[in-house]
């Protein structure tokens, strides 16, 4: 599944990145990689951007954004 | 070098492996207890239910507070700059200057200075503070990622929210804030459509004006409420104005992908009170006053001598607004409201001022007393309630200031955009005020 389609409050686990140029870039640097961690925390009222838990900080990825993570869900740390 | 090579890839993946089991060694996480700070907050200003409200009700309270905080200080320096203008005055007759050199400097430069500064300098000093609190606070990401929804709907940036948030203290310091949008074509959006939130320069416009619509259209208790009432939806109308003008660009000269957007909400902090007052008043209140005194002493000095200069008995000023008069008239305007608009180019804090001015015949810029005073001129000259909403609406919806229009030129270095963000607007709101005024003098019979 895709990182957009976690909901609020599950944890997921990077499998790939599909995203290319600026944007893999930028998740790479927030150290979006194949093993990092992830949790969905919440999303803006309109329903879109959502915010993530990624290694300690928060980030807002619009859907169509997200859905270039492919992750596996996980249920325990 | 192509930049997603797989090799780059574990490389950032071997840095942040090696990373991880450092931070493991030697970083103690305490299990979370329950939830922090930052999430119950969000919780709250990002909720469903209260996110908007809560934003709205932000802004009216920031408002209130540069409006209401800003009247005392901005009566004080008037006081004290008319009162080293009368010394200025006496000086000038005590070297027996000839009386044009004392109209050009004192009347014209000085006096024009003195109302730039009085007029913009306390509210500045206040709301910009506020907004550095704000962001100091961590408060200002929340907008964009509240509204981020509606801004991608017209194609443009969530952080557009937050230029549009400082373009409300000064539209040269909106353009310049959206340096932090990434992507070439919505950081365009955001510099071109900032002029449409109305600047701390164009308020007291937009007060006025309110004021005199209620008093024109009704008497009683509920003037001042409609007059609150008014100013909001002034506001509000720069904000539809910036969607609807968003939208346009990315769908024809503006057309392209979408950019990425990726926002970090930082945990909440707390804000460092001195340093941000410090801060904002040497980085935004100065560097923006500045700029805005020398465009105001050159126009100051230029309205003098359009006023004084005459040709048949007649002021340049007035041969100028005769002309435009057949044009405002269709606009629901007149001559003299244009050419107060044009000549108020490099602040619109002086547009009010000239205007009066010119109505009065009088040689430099004044204000009147009272507001009353200000009403019955006006009425004298022809106002009606229509005037004064049309009023308003160019006010919204016209040219950007001097200053704003070189510092676009500055932040995009072309020419082709500085003429385009004066040109969209000032259509916009020509055809807005006749299509209005157009409409009311075809049905208002009929009632």
């Amino acid at each position: 599944m895709t990182l957009n389609q976690l909901p609020a409050g599950k944890l997921g686990v990077v499998l790939c990145i599909t995203a290319e140029g600026p944007i893999r870039r930028r998740m790479l640097d927030l150290g979006l990689v194949p093993g990092t961690i992830v949790k969905t925390l919440r999303s803006s009222p309109a329903g879109n951007p959502t915010a993530y838990l990624i290694r300690g900080s928060v980030i807002a990825f619009r859907s169509n954004t997200a859905n270039q993570v492919l992750i596996r869900t996980i249920h325990r740390r | 070098m192509k930049m997603d090579s797989p090799i780059t890839d574990s490389i950032v993946e071997a840095i942040y492996a090696k990373a991880e089991t450092i931070t493991n060694k030697v970083v103690k996480t305490p299990i979370q207890q329950k939830e922090t700070w930052t999430n119950r907050i969000d919780n709250i200003v990002t909720s469903r239910a209260l996110g908007f409200p809560l934003m709205l009700a932000l802004l009216c309270v920031v408002f209130w507070i540069t409006i209401t905080g800003a009247n005392a200080p901005s009566e004080f320096l008037a006081r004290f700059l008319f009162m080293i203008e009368d010394h200025l005055t006496a000086f000038f007759s005590f070297i027996n200057s000839p009386s044009w050199l004392h109209g050009l400097l004192v009347l014209g430069m000085y006096r024009a200075l003195a109302w730039v500064v009085s007029v913009m300098l306390p509210p500045m000093a206040i709301f910009f503070p506020i907004f550095t609190l704000l962001e100091d606070l961590g408060y200002l990401p929340r907008i964009a990622f509240n509204l981020d929804h509606m801004f991608q709907r017209v194609g443009a940036h969530g952080k557009q929210a937050l230029t549009m948030a400082m373009g409300f203290g000064c539209n040269a310091a909106g353009v310049i804030a959206a340096r932090i949008i990434d992507s070439p074509r919505e950081r365009l959006v955001a510099i071109v459509t900032n002029n449409f939130v109305p600047c701390n320069g164009r308020f007291p416009i937009l007060i006025t004006m309110a004021t005199i619509v209620s008093s024109l259209t009704i008497r009683s208790a509920y003037q001042t409420v409609m007059g609150a009432v008014i100013v909001l939806a002034g506001v509000l109308i720069g904000i539809l104005a910036t969607f609807l003008v968003s939208w346009g660009l990315t769908n024809t000269i503006l057309q392209g992908e979408p950019s990425f957007f990726i926002l970090e909400l930082p945990p909440y902090r707390k804000p460092q009170v001195g340093k941000v007052i410090v801060r904002s008043f040497f980085d935004r209140t100065i560097f923006v006053l500045t700029r805005a005194v020398i465009v105001a002493a050159p126009a100051g000095a230029l309205t003098w001598l359009l006023a004084n200069i005459k040709i048949n008995q007649l002021s340049l000023i007035t041969h100028l607004s005769t002309r435009l008069d057949p044009f405002g008239k269709i606009m629901g305007l007149d001559g003299v409201i244009l050419l107060a608009f044009i000549l108020g180019l490099p602040a619109n804090e002086i547009v009010i001022p000239i205007m009066l001015m010119s109505y009065l015949s009088a040689g430099a810029m004044l204000e009147l007393e009272s507001l009353d005073a200000i009403r019955e001129l006006l009425t004298a000259n022809g106002w009606t309630w229509l005037t004064a909403v049309n009023f308003i609406i160019f006010s919204l919806l016209h040219f950007p200031c001097g200053t704003t229009l070189l510092t676009i030129h500055k932040e995009t270095g072309s020419w082709k955009w500085t003429a385009l963000s004066a040109v969209i607007p000032t259509v916009l709101g020509i055809i807005i005020c006749i299509i209005i005024t157009q409409i009311t003098h075809l049905f208002l019979p009929l009632f």
